[in-house]
């Protein structure tokens, strides 16, 4: 398999931009007549920006609004309002054809390899599913060829190309899923939560593997994951979402050493260490209660309920993502300063 | 850890809960898988033993084997004796198995939502043990359920009582679980990965109140879990399975410091930190066996870089390693060694 014909291109340039991305899910009342009484924000307002070859790391709890931004990038759902745009080309204005070449572009690992698998198709037609979309990517009768060479790719045995998923464990299944996203070349990859369906004997070989393929095919990757350490792991830069929002972005050591928005803080301090010596010695912060609905946010901070440094400025101002003075990197909070996040290894 | 030890209600010699060389298969249409080969730990009053493996390592299993819910069939124990208090759970009537279950040793599950009735209100369910095991009338079952809610942390309890489960967030309902099964005051809680489906943040509260509980209430508990961190911050000690055996039991401290089974060492070596950035990280080559058709001698030998001959051809015994633990390898010294440089 050949690098994609973007490796001229520039390793650190833009690939990706978003700006002001909004989805709104709307909730409404009444059987005939219905009438909208609210929203869910599951997405209020996210800009980032995804350089060629790097990683981007997305994190936050459930609900805060990570896979629906996924979604959102695949064009699976409809923004609200905000704009993308894929190599200076607007995701969400592209239909027909230049939309077909945009999705080309962009591709997505799922996170159940269990059910994100058709149970009736065989592996050779999953993968080469995408080519019959687009005949083009792979020239007539090279179907098989290509489909074989996937497989070899992601270190599954080409000769399986007629078994079913079923016959395969779930670090394999999420290897086709792997297969299957490669199979058009594409240059941005978003992983929604890839490996958190996995073992952890398991789990070490697919992060492994999507690091390699980086290195390979030159790809950027969108890595959506709950697990703080993974992430730290895979990404070159890091975004925090809390209830629909950006409040901290930055590469992983001004996030994982040099965090100044509270919540980071709290997250970071919550993740268990494994290692006994080193938990006895952690400063950990407790945060109470749950997060509230994104259906009704807070006013101002989205964050300031559950936090301890909260004033009144954070019921009436909303802060933004912009550098502070404790760390110039952009951290959404009024407060923010530095706390050592995690102790010295 | 500071735990007045209850020897008035446990045998002199005994332990509170002990496992015999348990064995238990599932026979299903393809054939017999052995689920759990001989597996033996034990826990005392006050301790907290974690098991720890990757799913189908006969973790949960073991749990259920204890609580007396196998689905029988497929499952069935072929040998082995479960001793609560010295007395054999597995030849006693279903009904001295009830009288422990619940009121001796309670279990508390992965998945609250599913776990939970949702048609009910919550202080019904959390109620309904105590009419119907200990008797009491449905006003006195609900102050008690009130009473539960506080002990569990759930804010406005007597507010909340006629709430739904799906009222509840995910932390919330864990919470109840954990009412329901402190209601006839155990003296063992099982907790079958109790924090596997929440976040992080809700995750660290959990944790924290169970270790709480359990000191408050003088409990013994067995934590089954796959988070090798999760296990670091509460456990005493560790018993770790593969493939239906314990491969390595060990406390706390000695496990994560020195591995002595290259499956644990494996496993902690594959697991990133999110205190150290780590370069590649090291993987286990391989798949955990089809329990169908488990290999020869050590079960781990074909994935296991320490592999010889031996290890096909011989099953290793628990090898006892000075400082009191064990480990089921033929290189266990050599292994622990490694892991300690």
């Amino acid at each position: 398999m050949t690098a994609p014909a973007s490796s001229t291109k520039v390793r650190g340039e833009t690939i990706l931009s978003v700006d002001n991305l909004v989805k709104h899910f709307p909730i409404s009342q009444g059987v005939l007549f219905q009438r909208q009484i609210g929203a869910v924000k599951a997405v209020d307002g996210v800009s980032f920006e995804l350089r060629r070859g790097e990683t981007l790391g997305v994190v936050g709890e459930s609900g805060c609004g990570k896979s629906t931004l996924a979604r959102l990038l695949m064009r699976l759902e409809t923004p609200t309002s905000g704009r993308a745009t894929l190599e200076g080309k607007d995701l969400f204005k592209a239909s027909g054809s230049e939309l077909r070449r945009l999705r080309r572009n962009m591709q997505m690992v799922m996170q159940d390899p269990y059910t994100s698998l058709n149970p009736r198709m065989t592996v050779g037609d999953i993968i080469g599913e995408p080519f019959e979309i687009h005949p083009d990517a792979a020239p007539k009768g090279s179907k098989q060829k290509r489909v074989q060479e996937l497989l070899d790719v992601v270190g599954l045995n080409p000769e399986h190309i007629n078994r079913y998923p079923h016959q395969f464990s779930g670090g394999q299944r999420q290897r086709i899923g792997i297969a299957r996203a490669l199979a058009l070349r594409p240059e941005v990859i978003v992983c929604d939560e890839p490996v958190s369906a996995l073992d952890v004997s398991i789990q070490a070989q697919v992060i492994n593997l999507l690091e390699q393929l980086q290195d390979e095919f030159g790809l950027s990757y969108i890595f959506i994951a709950h697990d703080l350490s993974v992430v730290r792991h895979i990404a070159d830069r890091v975004a925090v979402m809390y209830l629909g929002r950006i409040v901290e972005i930055g590469t992983e050591d001004e996030i994982y050493e040099r965090a100044t928005h509270p919540y980071t803080q709290a997250l970071l301090s919550a993740v268990p260490v494994p290692d006994p010596e080193v938990r006895d010695q952690r400063n950990m912060i407790r945060l109470v209660g749950d997060v509230p609905s994104p259906a009704d946010p807070p006013s101002g901070c989205h964050f300031r309920t559950r936090c301890w440094k909260a004033q009144g400025i954070c019921a009436k101002e909303d802060p933004q993502a912009v550098p502070r003075a404790a760390d110039p990197h952009p951290s959404a909070c009024h407060f923010a300063e530095l706390r050592p996040a995690t102790p010295a290894a | 850890m500071t735990v007045e030890p209850t020897p008035a209600s446990t045998p002199a010699d005994g332990h509170l809960l002990e496992l015999r060389d348990l064995h238990v298969e599932f026979r299903t249409n393809e054939g017999v898988a052995r689920v759990i080969n001989g597996v033996s730990y034990h826990l005392d009053a006050g301790e907290t033993l974690a098991v720890l493996g990757e799913s189908g390592s006969g973790k949960s299993v073991t749990a259920q084997a204890i609580m007396g819910i196998l689905d029988t069939p497929p499952a069935f124990v072929r040998s082995g004796q479960i001793l609560y208090r010295g007395q054999d759970l597995l030849t006693g009537s279903e009904e001295q198995r009830r009288q422990v279950r619940g009121k001796e040793i309670a279990m508390i599950f992965q998945d609250a939502l599913s776990a939970l009735n949702p048609v009910f209100p919550v202080g019904w369910q959390i109620g309904e043990t105590l009419r119907q095991r200990a008797g009491m009338s449905r006003g006195d079952a609900r102050r008690r359920a009130i009473e539960l809610m506080d002990l569990v942390k759930i804010p406005g309890a007597a507010k909340r009582i006629g709430d739904y489960p799906h009222q509840f967030s995910g932390g919330m309902r864990q919470r109840v679980m954990i009412a329901m099964a402190l209601a006839l005051d155990p003296k063992v809680l099982i907790a079958d990965e109790p924090t596997t489906a929440l976040d992080v943040t809700v995750q660290a509260q959990i944790m924290d109140l169970l270790a709480d509980l359990r000191r408050d209430l003088n409990m013994a508990m067995i934590l089954i879990t796959h988070d090798l961190g999760v296990v670091a911050g509460v456990a005493d000690r560790i018993a770790v399975m593969y493939a239906g055996r314990i491969v390595e039991h060990a406390d706390v401290r000695s496990l994560y410091k020195a591995p002595a089974h290259p499956y644990t060492k494996g496993l902690l070596e594959s697991i990133p930190r999110m205190d150290v950035r780590g370069q590649e990280l090291s993987t286990i080559k391989g798949l955990p066996p089809n329990l169908m058709r488990i290999p020869s001698g050590c079960p781990f030998h074909p994935r296991c870089p320490y592999v010889q001959q031996v290890c096909v051809d011989v099953v290793p015994h628990d090898l006892v390693l000075g400082d009191g633990r064990t480990s089921a390898c033929h290189f266990a010294q050599e292994v622990r060694d490694d892991s300690a440089r």
